[in-house]
């Protein structure tokens, strides 16, 4: 019987000839990231190592990735120190992909990893990140795990207790129209499945919509397969995944890629045709309270956020920086554009794009997770409306359970800055 | 009987578990103060020991959905709380079981804030209003972590067998 992606990743990261849906197993991991709350898994480490007489030593540092990016520079004297304390272990443990608060190198972890090699098809990532999904993107199997369960695999190398996961498979056909984008797909399929539509299940991407995608759109939707519930969101690598990794990633060495086999078996087919499909929005408070942008047009909105894990790559800047370019945001309204990484930075600087938003009145700021966490930069006052990327819209999720969070794509945003209130970018 | 102290609808996300405004705050000895922080009320009842250990929280479909902070498991944890749901999103289960925090699936459960359960090893049974309610149980490999008392005691058996195989 054929297997999904999933099962022939896992079963080569277990040294199995096959798994079925529900068999536990221990994958050996190819790479663990953790961000800031890397302060949290290197506690829990310790603790594994209490009372052994063993010397906490993590398995293979050259394996082990931390980033930087929820609070930087940091906003208070606590995250202060545990970067501090980070550092200090990174440094003892001589952890290799370590990503600090530099202009040269920084940024969001899910846009860290893709950039510079880190992701490879076929393999194994665990993230102290929900949204460790968007590596899924280059054909690998990428889940977020808990503090805890990080500390095990930095001691063991292995995730303990996996249950093989069933599949969703999602096939994409026709391409998305001007000016609609991958977010507009994905936040189409997570109204229809809704926010735990695929709990506990990998989604699994096909189609020629999906295909003649390039990677960077195609993170966007691994980015977001976790707020329909996955465990993951594979698009199994093509052509472009090697093309991405080879020109943008510069990757030299041999890649392994996995494929799921054409008779697999999957728990249930979607099918979604890109050609008809417009801009659509998530309300507040749920990710998949999601409507056509026509139920939406008009609403009064008080600051518009471009950036995140989800939307902060080079496209997203440029398809902004083309609807502002020569244009105003709207007096009243606040426009915040956070660059995915310093990499996307620069480049966004070369091409013209940060200078095209900053005359239209938009802030430039540092790379970073900025205000989609609602710690850091960017807060909403009480009864203000944002409209923004990035991916979650809970109630309080931008530091003030008193505002709302509306979602949407780059060109949604940019069209709605124009006008202050959201507005279709096709017209 | 342990009585119920909170009673939630579907998709609880951490955010609402545990906000992100707290997320700098990482160990499990001081992320209890924060649970439920912005349900002021109950928050304020936690915090002032006003909620026996063992006091269950019910909710619907997706407990724990959203960001994977470790946060949120810990926090409930550190109260002692028991969480009796129609369905968990799966870092939040995972996360509960490697934490100790104990947590019930039960899809078709009805209980309103003051009732009593009880919370047998194969179903819930309301004593306020008589109904009982079959629990889902956890699948095998999660309760091998369980049994160990946590995942830290397991990993560390798991890391000691490995040394010793050489
Ligand atoms: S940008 Fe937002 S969703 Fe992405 S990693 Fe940062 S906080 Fe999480």
């Amino acid at each position: 019987m054929g297997q999904t992606i999933v099962q022939k990743i896992l079963a080569r990261a277990s040294a199995r000839p096959t798994v079925a849906v529900g068999d536990v197993v221990e994958p050996a991991v190819d790479l663990a990231m953790s961000h800031e709350n890397g302060a949290l898994v290197i506690n829990q480490f310790l603790e594994i190592y209490q009372r052994t007489g063993l010397e906490p030593r993590v398995w293979d540092p050259a394996r082990i990735a931390i980033i930087f990016d929820h609070r930087v520079p940091a906003e208070s004297a606590k995250t202060a120190t545990n970067q501090k304390r980070i550092r200090e272990f990174v440094r003892a443990q001589a952890i290799a992909k370590f990503h600090d608060i530099r202009g040269d190198q920084g940024g969001i972890c899910h846009q860290i990893l893709p950039e510079n090699g880190y992701v490879r098809p076929g393999a194994v990532v665990v993230g102290t990140d929900s949204h460790t999904t968007t590596h899924g993107a280059l054909g690998a199997f990428a889940f977020g795990i808990g503090a805890t369960e990080m500390a095990a695999v930095w001691a063991l190398g292995k995730v303990l207790n996996v249950e093989v996961p069933a599949t969703i498979k999602v096939v994409v056909r026709g391409q998305l129209p001007p000016r609609v984008q991958s977010k507009d797909l994905i936040l189409h399929l997570i109204g229809r499945i809704t926010a735990e539509g695929a709990n506990f299940k990998v989604l699994e991407f096909h189609g020629d919509g999906i295909r003649a995608m390039p990677t960077s759109s195609r993170l966007t939707i691994s980015n977001m397969a976790v707020e329909a519930g996955a465990t993951a969101g594979i698009v199994p690598a093509d052509e472009e995944t090697v093309r991405y990794l080879r020109e943008e990633a510069g990757v030299t060495d041999a890649l392994d890629p996995v494929a799921p086999d054409p008779d697999a078996t999957y728990d249930q087919v979607i099918e979604i045709d890109a050609a008809s499909l417009g801009p659509h929005v998530a309300r507040p408070h749920m990710v998949d309270n999601v409507a056509p942008i026509a139920d939406t047009l008009g609403t009064k909105v008080d600051q518009i956020v471009i950036g995140s894990c989800t939307n902060g790559r080079l496209e997203d800047l440029a398809i902004a920086a083309e609807i502002l370019k020569g244009r105003r945001v709207a007096d009243g309204v606040r426009m915040l554009v956070f660059p995915a990484s310093w990499k996307i930075y620069r480049e966004a600087l070369d091409r013209g794009h940060l200078a095209a938003l900053a005359d239209a009145g938009a802030v430039i700021m540092n790379p970073g997770c900025g205000c989609c966490l609602g710690v850091h930069q960017g807060a909403l006052g009480d009864g203000e409306v944002a409209l923004s990327t990035t991916n979650r819209n809970f109630l309080g999720r931008m530091g003030n359970p008193k505002a709302e969070v509306y979602l949407c794509s780059p060109a949604v945003a940019a069209a709605s800055a124009l006008t202050g209130t959201i507005s279709d970018p096709r017209k | 009987m342990p009585n119920v102290v909170l009673a939630l609808g579907d998709d609880i996300s951490t955010d609402a578990i545990y906000p992100g405004r707290y997320m700098a705050t990482v160990l499990p000895t001081e992320t209890p103060q924060f649970a439920f922080a912005d349900l002021t009320e109950f928050n304020a009842r936690l915090t002032q020991q006003a909620v026996p250990p063992g006091s269950v929280v019910v909710a619907g479909q997706n407990f724990g959905c959203g960001s994977s902070r470790e946060q949120a498991a810990s926090a409930l944890k550190g109260h002692e709380l028991v969480v009796v749901a129609k369905g968990f999103a799966r870092i939040f289960l995972q996360n509960a079981i490697n934490l100790g925090l104990r947590t019930v699936i039960c899809p078709s459960i009805a209980a309103s804030e003051g009732d009593e359960l009880e919370v047998g090893p194969s179903e819930v049974v309301n004593r306020t209003t008589g109904l009982h309610f079959p629990i889902v149980p956890l699948p095998e490999a999660r309760q091998a972590i369980v049994n160990a008392g946590g995942l830290i005691p397991y990993a560390r058996k798991k890391l000691l067998a490995r040394t010793v195989a050489g």
